[in-house]
């Protein structure tokens, strides 16, 4: 099986996750090895993973975690769970 | 998200699959009559809360009292915690329902109706090519613009596509909770999360160009493939 760029975008996503099987890994490390656009999609894609995993992409407002156990501490000393 | 508190909670995230004993021995506790355990219970879980909140209220201070919202409802709730799924998973489901009842409620989601964009959708999700791609240092990634305009990035992405990014590529779930938790097939989840990075590599394609010296070759920018 010889793959072309647009079936190696098509399975990009899975690659990054590990989701393709070996023969398609396979393909798919022949079709990067020599083609530079295919390989910086892969590369770029692969940055943009990383960088949604990181924790500072959202900044928690200030206080969030004080207010919300405020809150939630004139709950828990009313109320008790139900079982 | 796992966490232990002064010896007396553990692991509110726990491993994949069903939930610690821990996790359910301290809820135990809790409904009898330990209620100050639940701020540690829901302390490894409560960034998580309101990343997803902000993310499908897009507004800080809806999605902070959306958190509050839903957290009280998590404790009121906690007898119907079985262990089935991780506690962290569980929390997670009960903020976006609390989310999606705030949106109701103010009907502020004109511009993004939850059937904008199926699986079914045949729109353009080729990746940006990039004829002139360069190795993008480690220190850039670290740059705060980047992160915001990746944060920008997606919000911006139509709301089914935001909800497998936010919990997959965020929140880590794997494919079987993110397909439970939305109520969609895994096919579905896979489908839209490849979508997802394809139009946030467009997006951010540009940005990352910028931050890359002129001078460096095509080179993996983590030093080689992974899987």
């Amino acid at each position: 099986m010889k793959i072309d760029c647009k079936h190696v975008w098509d399975h990009i996503s899975a690659y990054i996750d590990g989701d393709v099987d070996e023969a398609l890994r396979a393909e798919i490390d022949r079709h990067l090895e020599h083609c530079e656009i295919c390989s910086a999609v892969m590369d770029s894609t692969r940055n943009v993973v990383v960088l949604v995993a990181d924790e500072r992409i959202f900044e928690i407002p200030a206080g969030y975690s004080e207010r919300l156990h405020e809150r939630l501490d004139a709950v828990l000393r009313t109320e008790l769970p139900l079982t | 998200m796992t966490s232990k508190t002064n010896g007396e909670v553990s692991a509110a995230g726990g491993g994949h699959g069903s939930e610690p004993e821990s996790a359910l021995a301290t809820i135990a506790r809790i409904q009898a009559g330990e209620t100050q355990l639940f701020h540690a219970l829901i302390r490894p879980v409560e960034r998580a809360v309101y990343v997803m909140l902000f993310t499908l209220l897009r507004n800080e201070s809806n999605a902070e009292d959306a958190a509050q919202e839903a957290f009280i409802k998590v404790y009121r709730n906690l007898h119907s915690f079985r262990g089935d799924a991780k506690f962290s998973t569980w929390v997670l489901s009960i903020a976006r329902n609390e989310g999606l009842a705030f949106l109701r409620r103010q009907k502020t989601r004109p511009e993004e109706p939850l059937e904008a964009a199926t699986d079914e959708d045949r729109g353009d999700y080729t990746p940006a090519l990039l004829t002139d791609w360069r190795e993008v240092p480690l220190e850039a990634l670290e740059r705060k613009e980047l992160r915001q305009c990746l944060c920008q990035a997606i919000l911006k992405l139509p709301p089914i596509y935001r909800d497998v990014v936010q919990l997959r590529d965020i929140d880590e779930l794997d494919v079987q909770e993110t397909a439970n938790l939305l109520g969609i097939t895994e096919g579905s989840v896979k489908v839209r999360l490849h979508r997802a990075r394809a139009m946030l590599q467009k997006d951010l394609v540009l940005v990352m160009k910028d931050l890359a010296p002129k001078a460096s070759g095509w080179r993996s920018l983590f030093g080689g493939r992974r899987g």
